[in-house]
């Protein structure tokens, strides 16, 4: 494994609470991460825990209450492209095509310093990342849902994000779609070498693609249980691993924290 | 044992008509035949109604007067437009003789002064009710789309549109009519003041629906495309332009579909009550007239007011399906 160890994002003692009718809500209390360039992160936990409100915070979308997150030394506080974002529900346009909605993020991101042919180039080039070129031109409904899912991490990874936030990316896909995301996730990664933070509560895809894997205590005031590092060889099979005692190791310690420490009644 | 017998020879049957029949012939039969049925049906208690009701002006006017009334209307047109030529040509010879005789002579030209014609009538009530629409449109979208973005915009408006949106813009007629008399007055007016009166009671009844819809459809937009337009720090411009307009493409139609259909109904009734050219003058006028065709004339308008009525709606449904992102939405 490459020595990872220069620190991209902060992520500093963060609370969030949210103003209700019946008075405040403790969201998450006190999370507290540093992520090092290049590295892979699962952010696994019941569901709502607060995984997609560390997410929202980290992307812009929420200010945290107290504490921040700190990006290549200059604080977050607004949305921005190089946070990219991929989310459950693809979120694609459904008006445009393919090509369309990843040169609508393209042209926002490169319009300075990238020629016209240049920025097609760069589309065309994610879009085959993510093995969708033979589908340039067709709209989000007329294309599957794993197929929207790849149009989306396209779109996510051509704004050539510093961090790239993934929310259940492929939490709305069937097993196998899902095992065929995750393989070309890695194809993707073993290239780009992104960093990623994805939130999931697939403990096999956590063990699977991750570096570290955080797992969250349960809600309200949420807060970082413990944290798993995966050191598995890279590149990752998932024949192989199913029968690697390791894999099996850090899986089962996954499955007990959430199943016997956070257990939810 | 024979039943079961029976049964399977039908059931036989029944797949071999099944498969003489091609799609097609199946296709056109649903979509011909059985609208021709129901015309028909219509036109036979049409017939016998009216041969049961009689009025002061004659019997009530069945299909076939109808028909004999369409081909009368067209050929009056004809008929007046020849005259309105003879009256030009007339008019030039006597100006060219008398600036023969007398150099000096300064020609007058007179417009031609003929009554409109029904087919005069049907393109004025046309022009009429789109160009109103066209206004209601320019105003009521760019609106919509405020109100449907902004929450505060919307309360502080909200109740304004509540008040007036049920209002007959026949109401507003009065004051329209008196407020373009006191406010448009050019010598040289480039619109007749009837037609700004009708376009502007078209207007009125047109804005609401498009403002309502469009304001739903921008106030519904999926939060994930939001926060897409959030992350990629589109400006509020290319916002509207790439996010909100697109997205309320739909709700924009439903809108105008709405307000097409009642301003063809509004438009009518106003001109027939302000007396403005137009198919409702033409209606009022027959019935003004009293002669014995004069039902038979106003029935015939009755029927061309619903089959341009249904031509609008359906122009617009095809608009909506070339421009519109959303092929599922129900068109009906």
């Amino acid at each position: 494994m490459t020595v990872k160890n220069e620190l991209l994002l902060d992520i500093s003692n963060i609370d969030m609470v949210f103003p209700t009718p019946k008075g405040d809500f403790t969201a998450l209390k006190g999370v507290d991460l540093k992520i090092n360039k290049g590295e892979f992160i699962s952010l696994i936990g019941h569901s709502g825990c607060g995984k997609s409100t560390v997410l929202n915070v980290v992307a812009g979308l929420y200010q945290a209450t107290s504490g921040g997150v700190i990006l290549a030394g200059k604080e977050v506080n607004e949305p921005g492209p190089e946070r990219a974002v991929v989310f459950q529900n693809h979120s694609l346009l459904p008006w445009l095509t393919t090509y369309q909605n990843v040169e609508l993020a393209v042209k926002q991101v490169f319009a300075k310093t990238k020629s016209a042919a240049e920025m097609k180039d760069w589309i065309e080039y994610n879009l085959k990342l993510v093995h969708m070129d033979h589908a340039m031109h067709k709209r989000p409904d007329e294309i599957s849902g794993g197929m929207k899912q790849r149009v989306g991490i396209a779109r996510a990874l051509a704004m050539q994000p510093e961090v790239l936030l993934m929310d259940e990316p492929f939490g709305a896909l069937d097993a196998l779609t899902r095992a065929h995301m995750q393989d070309s996730l890695m194809e993707i990664q073993d290239e780009l070498n992104n960093t990623v933070i994805m939130i999931t509560h697939d403990v096999d895809e956590a063990v699977l693609l991750s570096d570290r894997i955080v797992m969250m205590t349960n809600g309200p005031a949420a807060t970082i249980g413990e944290i798993l590092d995966v050191n598995l060889e890279r590149p990752r099979s998932r024949l192989e691993l199913a029968k690697d005692t390791q894999y099996n190791q850090y899986r089962s310690e996954v499955l007990t924290f959430l199943y016997e420490k956070q257990r939810k009644v | 044992m024979a039943s079961l017998i029976a049964r399977l020879i039908t059931r036989k049957n029944e797949s071999v008509i099944k498969a003489q029949l091609p799609p097609f012939i199946v296709n056109f039969f649903k979509a011909v035949t059985l609208p021709s049925i129901g015309i028909l049906i219509f036109l036979l208690f049409w017939t016998v109604g009216a041969n049961n009701i009689d009025t002061s002006l004659g019997k009530f006017p069945g299909p076939s007067q109808v028909m004999t009334q369409v081909g009368n209307l067209f050929n009056e047109h004809v008929e007046s437009r020849e005259k309105e030529a003879a009256f030009y040509e007339r008019q030039e010879n006597r100006n060219q003789a008398r600036l023969a005789k007398d150099p000096m002579y300064k020609p007058k030209t007179r417009a031609y002064t003929g009554k409109e014609t029904f087919i005069d009538q049907i393109i004025t009530s046309l022009i009429t009710v789109l160009s109103g629409f066209v206004v209601a449109a320019i105003v009521a979208i760019p609106l919509g789309i405020a109100i449907g973005l902004s929450k505060s915009l919307n309360t502080a408006i909200n109740p304004i549109i509540q008040i007036f949106k049920p209002v007959s813009p026949l109401a507003w007629l009065p004051l329209v009519t008196m407020v373009v008399s006191a406010v448009y007055t050019s010598t040289d007016p480039m619109f007749a003041k009837s037609f700004i009166v009708s376009m502007i009671t078209v207007t009125l009844c047109c804005i609401w629906p498009m403002v309502i819809n469009t304001s739903v459809g921008v106030a519904s937009l999926n939060s994930d495309w939001v926060n897409v337009s959030k992350v990629l720090r589109l400006s509020a411009f290319t916002h509207i332009q790439k996010i909100v307009l697109p997205a309320s493409v739909p709700a924009i139609f439903t809108g105008m579909r709405l307000s097409l259909g009642i301003a063809w109904m509004v438009l009518i009734a106003a001109e027939m009550l302000a007396q403005n050219p137009g198919l409702g003058k033409f209606v009022w006028d027959e019935f003004q007239n009293g002669s014995s065709e004069s039902l038979s004339r106003i029935m015939t308008a009755v029927i061309v007011i619903g089959l341009i009525g249904f031509l609008l709606d359906r122009t617009m449904m095809q608009l909506q399906r070339i421009l519109s992102w959303d092929k599922n939405s129900e068109v009906r």
